[in-house]
């Protein structure tokens, strides 16, 4: 996963128009995003060369998260053509990950 | 993999884990299901210092990570999957998974319970969005804001002075009259500069554009309303048992909790239920675990007498 900052945002997230991006808002804190996360990384797998994935650390830049409108961890916002069509937040499981990169594809 | 496993227990929380502990030691084949983290809702608190044996700097993570490795040194196996349904009549169960179909000869339920939703207006619209149910989730982003958290239990006042650590100010809101969490949690609030209380009052709507930026309270005595301005709204109002999968297949009360003996046994042979989601008045770490220990041994007794070689 690529790890995403204020910094590459708009190159890797907002310019990418060959496929969707799935974000993974987490922090090592969040107990729900650590667990998360290896099944995230199983998904990138499986969607390799369909979705790209993403990663912001939220402890390391929470004022890019207000500006996303993000305040809540987990949160996975999925972006498509640089506009974010949808996001799940906080009762977050795999299975729901899935389905909207399924429905976005 | 056995084909048959003695003991297939749902739910990672603490009673999950105490009865992973107990099966292991009692050497039976033993899996654990977990769909989100393990630790269940403990290991979402900084709190749990009522636990015996939990002195300096106990946290919810590093306790419930302890419970696990110690299901595991005893042979208890983690999977992390979601149960999707369960078919408890047979002598053998079934327990579906969305990656697979396991059948053991007990099942343990401790599937434990979530928050509840107020159902006020405001909050679903801005759940992730100033409105969260999780502190040591989502407490960073409040760092030198205001919030408020609804509910004057143990649960509000504990994480309600975890907020105090990064956030300007926490006013903790209670509907009745009084609090109702534990006497020290009332002390440190009340002696804490950063904590404001008000009592039988409720929110009743919360309101922003993007992002929270308003509540309005309504008091429960004179019915007088009044906007306070906040960035957060952390809600601790209560719980409801995680136990729709099993609605009619075993005995529950109309709020969804399993009734269970002193056994921790169901009404349904070979099922037994632990933990948060079992009638029971006090639902703490120590009494999950407790349940769950009884439940792991009542399995293994089930066992002997029911699948004799
Ligand atoms: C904010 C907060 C603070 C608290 N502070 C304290 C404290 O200081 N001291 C104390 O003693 N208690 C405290 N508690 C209460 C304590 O956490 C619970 O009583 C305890 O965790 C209950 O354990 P349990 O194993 O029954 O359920 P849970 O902890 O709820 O665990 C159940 C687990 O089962 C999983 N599960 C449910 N359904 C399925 C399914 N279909 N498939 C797979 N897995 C499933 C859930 O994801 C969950 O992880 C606190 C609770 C909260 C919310």
């Amino acid at each position: 996963m690529i790890e995403l900052n204020a910094q590459n945002f708009e190159q890797e997230v907002k310019n990418e128009t060959s496929m969707p991006v799935l974000v993974d808002f987490w922090s090592e804190k969040c107990e729900k995003c650590m667990a998360l996360m290896p099944e995230v990384e199983e998904l990138e797998k499986k969607y390799e060369g369909k979705v790209k994935f993403g990663k912001i650390d939220a402890q390391k830049d929470r004022r890019f998260c207000w500006s996303l409108k993000v305040m809540s961890l987990p949160t996975f916002q999925l972006y498509k053509n640089g506009e974010k069509v949808e996001e799940i937040t906080q009762d977050v499981t795999i299975d729901k990950i899935e389905e909207m990169i399924n429905k976005n594809l | 993999m056995p084909d048959l496993y003695d003991c297939l227990i749902i739910g990672a929380g603490p009673a999950g884990l105490s009865a992973g502990i107990y099966a292991g030691r009692a050497r039976l084949n033993t899996l654990v299901f977990e769909k989100k983290q393990i630790g269940g809702q403990a290991s979402l608190t900084w709190g749990l210092e009522n636990y015996p044996g939990s002195v300096e700097d106990p946290t919810g993570p590093k306790i419930t990570a302890r419970m696990r490795e110690q299901a595991e040194a005893f042979g208890a196996i983690m999977k992390h999957e979601e149960v999707k349904s369960v078919d408890l009549s047979g002598k053998i169960k079934k327990v579906i998974t969305n990656k697979g179909t396991y059948e053991g000869k007990t099942v343990i339920l401790a599937p434990g319970a979530s928050h509840i939703r107020l159902g006020i207006p405001g909050e679903e619209e801005f759940t992730g969005k100033g409105v969260s149910y999780c502190a040591t989730c989502d407490a960073d982003f409040f760092t030198d804001l205001d919030v408020i958290v609804i509910g004057g239990g143990d649960s509000g006042l504990q994480e309600g002075l975890y907020l105090t650590k990064y956030c300007n100010s926490v006013t903790i809101v209670e509907m009745l009259p009084e609090l109702r969490a534990s006497k020290i949690l009332q002390e440190r609030a009340a002696n804490n500069p950063k904590v404001k209380i008000i009592t039988h009052t409720a929110v009743e709507k919360i309101e922003g554009q993007d992002l929270v930026e308003k509540v309005i309270l309504k008091n429960m005595e004179t019915g007088e309303r009044t906007e306070m301005p906040v960035q957060g709204v952390f809600v601790f109002a209560g719980m409801k048992p995680d136990t729709d999968l099993f609605k009619g297949l075993v005995d529950m009360d109309q709020k969804g909790y399993i009734k269970v003996d002193e056994y921790m046994r169901t009404n349904v042979p070979g099922v037994f239920a632990a933990g948060d989601c079992r009638i029971k008045w006090l639902r703490q770490v120590v009494t999950a675990a407790a349940d769950g220990a009884q439940a792991a041994v009542a399995a293994e007794q089930y066992i002997s007498e029911n699948f004799a070689e």
